[in-house]
């Protein structure tokens, strides 16, 4: 299957529109864009046999260590397609996880075509729907293709017609494909060169770029991804971003395929990246328009929406003096990732450290794991929480993302987000989704049948109650088979309140939580006994109480240490004894003092790690 | 298996030793410890330095160990000079010393006192098993000039006994101290352990009360402690044995220091009692008040003026390095001024009397303070200047110490 190049391929910046074809691969996680747009690789030959590995696009580590697409990644192809034309594919591999939904929202934004991916031994989830409907709102030509048609459970007649179904597409108009063994993978191309509108734009009109992706590079500086709609951009040209006005040199003008090679410039349609020295991606912004600063355009292309953070937490480094290494770290992620948001909080009890927001947990996680691998940190993180907005009795109002900072007093009403959220599953589990839906303060908006089995819950649910849990909950009710994708949709008033807890009367700030007011009492229960398992014995008794305001709701007490000395005969080895005792006193140093309590690092990790958060690892 | 010997900065292969240590050499206690590194059988508690007889060849053996360990000796002498050093205190211990013959033992004793002399009333203790003695091995150590003996009783409960892998029949310590007694050693110590693993509280207190019925004249009690690599560690790791539990510990503890106080030992280390401060262990309190001493002997230690140094821990090693005319040392420490504070605070704050308040730092003095409002730490001793225990800091001295040394 695999091919070698073509040697005729068209160069970049001088290739007819008419022979682009710019596209994307969106599907629910996991099932197999990734591996799909590896076989495309192989088929038009940018990537050798030798070269080749599972994945080729999910280029960083922890990309590869979780087997899952974090960043979309953009891809020229030369194709010699049946008609005998050799083609400029633009491909786009995006993620498939719901927490970076906005990567996919801007790669549409770059194409004329979308590859609607479907599991052939799955069928439609959640995402499916959610990255289907993104497309279609981007007015985008849909191909749909049901994948891993090579596994024995595939059931690629019965999932045809599901999507026919919800495409309005005949079922025989579903490509079927193997991302695995590359059968089908050819006819796909064919299909896309034929069904995908070249781009159209005017070539002769002031040029005008989109800004799609925006990424820093500790070798290059900032590396700028375009999609050039009108005009053209050369290399050792002024360029000009509309909204800033701020005007750079182009050092470097060039496409992926599948690495960074310079071109003389960009033409209309095509897709590419620029370098020009800026150190920050800031000055380079997502959804800005690019233009020459000779002959600039003045109408901007419509932008993107920033993407909101959902989900709070605070982020300490363990060792107090690795807080401006955190910020410098924090600053750098932030350049690749305008989804980060942070801002330096202090904790009595965690000392120096960031509130940052995240798309959801799968993102803390990652940031979280990136800082602590590529930046060598060692990090606390504390319980993620929403954003809660309190209405005050004096008419006042506080925006909350740090739950120990959630006002006393006088409370009129307290406002949490809410997501519509919908769920696929098979029908015979609608029973124990509803109940889970309930115990988690949902709302039923909705239910559709996809076909005879498969049916579509809507949910009108807080974010809070879904953020943490909630997918592993759905996935063990349903035997894995249930799906799920949610977007804010706006907020609700609730009674919530704010939980403390108390190591000999102290609050400790790291662990206040805000929760429904039914909760209140399960999480200060759960909470206290924790604490009592983690905080070693001190030596005096320490008693733990979860409390609202000033209401005790739950109690535990760590005993006081009845025995700390090493009554053994060491003779004269008091080198020994002395080392021990430098030991004890480094664990000693890395313990925080909450009033006179020591507690262990540890005890604040493990008693603030949630259960289980996002999707683990699979492969 | 002997737990390892820590890391430090090379000896010298000659011994030599830093002028500044040397100087002050004679102005305090000098001790002589020897090291015997053998055992009939090895307890399964035990990380000690020591191995059972048939492990060995060579240069090792313990018919050669006598001469071996006094090669170290005519080292020790020219090292320290040709100042007159008499010696405070000798301590034989191991291992098992009363394993080699009373004669080699009487030997080694002679070549201390021809080589440095012995001070007036010096104390000359060996530890000993009580099966590895009788009447008349007792008098003829006796005789060679021993006047302690510390017999390693551990329990008087046969069950605590086999979990402990002692091979002496109970009823043998009594007649042990009998014996010493006839002998007419000056001083005799029972050694015991408490918290071994079924061991109830019961049990703990019939030992105490078969050793009070021996009088000694001193008692040092040791919780049991599960050292890494030793049989026990295994037993307690794949659960075939409970681990010690600290608040069992602190009970018995507290229990021992009751019926001992009761029958008039009173406590001067935080596990050694004495019927009188005349008997409390000299040799031992030259490690807690930073005296000098030389270690004789495999993975023995020593100190000098503030320089601590240890030698090669197995004895075909040492033999071979003796043989060779060079020092034995295979590692020291030369001790920064604030080391050698942190260790005088650390030892001194075990004993009765404590420690010189002055000898801690301003941040130190006002933790002081905090433990004497806990109850940690004396009331009247600290208006005396003193950091000493009470009996619940005793059972936690060492939080005590992290927190004075702050
Ligand atoms: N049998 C079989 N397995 C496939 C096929 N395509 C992909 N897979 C496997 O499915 C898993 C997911 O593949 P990926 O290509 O990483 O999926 P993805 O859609 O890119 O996933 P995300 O980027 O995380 O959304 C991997 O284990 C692939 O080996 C196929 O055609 N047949
Ligand atoms: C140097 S040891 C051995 C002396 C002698 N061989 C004996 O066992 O009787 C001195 C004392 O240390 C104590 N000891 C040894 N290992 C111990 C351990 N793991 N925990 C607590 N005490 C221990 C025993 O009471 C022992 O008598
Ligand atoms: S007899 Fe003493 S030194 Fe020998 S192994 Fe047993 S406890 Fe250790
Ligand atoms: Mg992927």
């Amino acid at each position: 299957m695999p091919a070698s190049r073509p040697t005729d391929e068209p160069v970049p910046s001088r290739t007819d529109a008419a022979i682009l074809r710019n596209f994307c691969i969106i599907a629910h996680i996991d099932h197999g864009k990734s591996t799909l747009a590896d076989r495309m690789l192989q088929l038009t030959g940018v990537v050798d046999e030798r070269t080749m590995r599972a994945q080729y696009l999910d280029r960083m580590d922890i990309e590869r260590e979780r087997g899952i697409t974090i960043k979309s990644q953009a891809v020229r192809l030369p194709y010699a397609a049946d008609d005998g034309t050799v083609y400029a594919l633009n491909m786009i591999d995006t993620p498939g996880h719901v927490d970076f939904t906005y990567e996919v929202s801007r790669s549409l934004a770059a194409c004329e075509g979308t590859v609607l991916l479907v599991d052939a031994a799955q069928g439609i989830e959640a995402q499916t729907l959610a990255n289907l409907y993104l497309a279609l709102e981007n007015d985008l030509q849909i191909i749909p293709v049901l994948n891993k048609i090579d596994l024995p459970s595939a059931q690629p007649g019965k999932y045809a017609a599901e999507i026919a179904h919800i495409i309005g597409c005949d079922s025989d108009d579903v490509l079927r494909v193997s991302a695995k063994t590359g059968e089908g993978v050819r006819e796909l191309l064919e299909k896309i060169v034929r069904d995908v509108p070249p781009p159209v734009g005017d070539p002769h009109a002031p040029a005008r770029a989109m800004i799609f992706d925006s990424v820093y590079d500790v070798y290059r500086g900032v590396v700028t991804y375009v999609r050039v709609i009108d005009g053209h951009l050369s290399s050792r040209e002024r360029i000009l971003m509309l909204s800033t006005r701020a005007q750079h040199d182009l050092l470097e003008i060039g496409v992926i395929s599948p690495e960074p090679s310079p071109t003389e410039g960009l033409g209309v349609g095509e897709v590419g990246y620029l370098i020009t020295g800026v150190k920050d991606v800031r000055q380079s912004k997502v959804g800005d328009t690019v233009t020459t600063a000779t002959k600039p355009a003045t109408r901007a292309l419509g932008g993107y929406k920033d993407p909101k953070p959902m989900v709070f937490s605070g982020l300490y480094p363990v060792d107090g003096d690795d807080y401006p290494d955190l910020r410098d770290a924090l600053e750098r992620l932030q350049l690749n990732d305008a989804a980060l948001l942070w801002e330096p909080e202090t904790s009595a009890a965690l000392g120096f450290g960031f509130r940052c927001g995240f798309l959801g947990l799968l993102h803390l996680e990652i940031v979280r794991e990136r800082l602590e691998r590529e930046f060598d940190l060692n990090l606390i993180a504390t319980a993620p929480n929403v954003v809660y907005r309190v209405a005050m009795d004096d008419g006042g109002e506080r925006v909350v993302t740090n739950p120990s900072e959630f006002p006393e007093g006088k409370i009129a009403e307290v406002f949490e987000p809410v997501v519509r959220a919908t769920i696929l599953a098979p029908s015979d589990y609608i029973g124990s989704i509803m109940d889970l839906c309930q115990t988690r303060r949902g709302t039923l908006q909705g239910m559709d049948y996809l076909s005879e089995e498969r049916v579509e819950l809507r949910y009108s649910l807080p974010l809070a109650e879904i953020v943490f849990d909630f997918f592993d909950n759905l996935k063990s009710r349903t035997r894995g088979y249930a799906s799920l994708d949610y977007e804010v949709e706006g907020e609700q008033a609730a009674a919530l309140v704010k939980v403390d807890i108390l190591l000999q009367g102290e609050t400790v700030d790291a662990f206040s939580a805000v929760v429904h007011r039914d909760k209140a009492y399960a999480y200060g229960v759960q909470m206290t006994q924790r604490l009592r398992e983690l905080i070693p014995r001190q030596q005096f008794e320490v008693p733990i109480q979860a409390a609202i305001g000033a209401r005790i709701i739950a109690r535990e007490s760590i005993r006081a240490i009845r025995k700390d000395v090493l009554a053994k005969c060491y003779g004269g080895d008091i080198t020994r004894k002395r080392k021990l005792l430098e030991k004890q006193k480094e664990g000693k140093k890395r313990m925080k003092m909450v009033g006179r309590v020591e507690v262990p690092q540890e005890a604040f990790i493990a008693a603030l790690s949630t259960d289980s958060p996002a999707e683990k690892t699979r492969r | 298996m002997p737990s390892a010997l820590p890391e430090g900065e090379p000896a010298p292969p000659d011994g030599r030793l830093p002028a500044s240590s040397l100087a002050g050499l004679g102005s305090r206690p000098f001790g002589i410890y020897v090291h015997v590194p053998y055992c009939a059988v090895r307890c399964g508690y035990c990380d000690f330095n020591t191995y059972t007889a048939t492990e060995l060849g060579g240069g090792a053996s313990q018919q050669a160990y006598a001469g071996t360990a006094a090669a170290e000796l005519t080292l020790a002498r020219g090292v320290l000079g040709a100042l007159d050093l008499p010696v405070a205190t000798v301590f034989f211990g191991g291992g098992t010393p009363t394993l080699l013959p009373p004669d080699d033992l009487g030997g080694l004793v002679r070549r201390i006192r021809d080589d440095f002399g012995l001070v007036e009333g010096a104390e000359v203790t060996t530890e000993a098993n009580p099966d590895s003695v009788d009447a008349e091995s007792l008098h003829r150590l006796r005789e060679a000039g021993f006047t302690r003996v510390s017999f390693g009783m551990q329990s008087a409960v046969p069950h605590v006994l086999r979990t402990l892998d002692r091979t002496h029949d109970p009823d043998r310590v009594a007649l042990a101290v009998g014996w010493a007694r006839a002998a007419g050693f000056e001083g005799v110590s029972l050694d015991l352990i408490y918290g071994t693993p079924g061991e109830s509280l019961t049990d703990w207190r019939t030992s105490i009360e078969a050793a009070l019925a021996c009088e000694p004249d001193h008692v040092s009690a040791y919780a049991l402690v599960v050292e890494e690599g030793t049989r026990l560690a295994g037993q307690v790791r794949r659960g075939e044995l409970a681990a010690p539990d600290d608040d069992a510990l602190a009970d018995r503890y507290l229990l021992a220091d009751d019926l001992l106080g009761v029958s008039g030992m009173a406590w001067y280390e935080i596990s050694n009692w004495a019927r009188a401060d005349h008997q409390q262990a000299r040799h031992n309190e030259g490690y807690w008040l930073g005296h000098d001493w030389w270690g004789i002997g495999p993975g023995a230690h020593s100190h000098v003026g503030g320089t601590r140094w240890w030698n090669v821990k197995h004895p075909s090693a040492y033999s071979a390095r003796l043989t060779a005319g060079s020092s034995p040392a295979y590692a020291r420490e030369v001790l920064t001024a604030e080391q050698q504070r942190v260790e005088r605070v650390l030892l001194g704050i075990r004993l009765r009397e404590g420690h010189p308040l002055d000898d801690l730092t301003p941040i130190g003095r006002s933790a002081a303070d905090q433990a004497v409002t806990d109850e940690l730490l004396d009331r009247s001793a600290q208006a005396n200047g003193r950091a000493a225990l009470t009996l619940r800091g005793r059972l936690l001295a060492d939080a005590v110490v992290r927190d004075l040394l702050d």
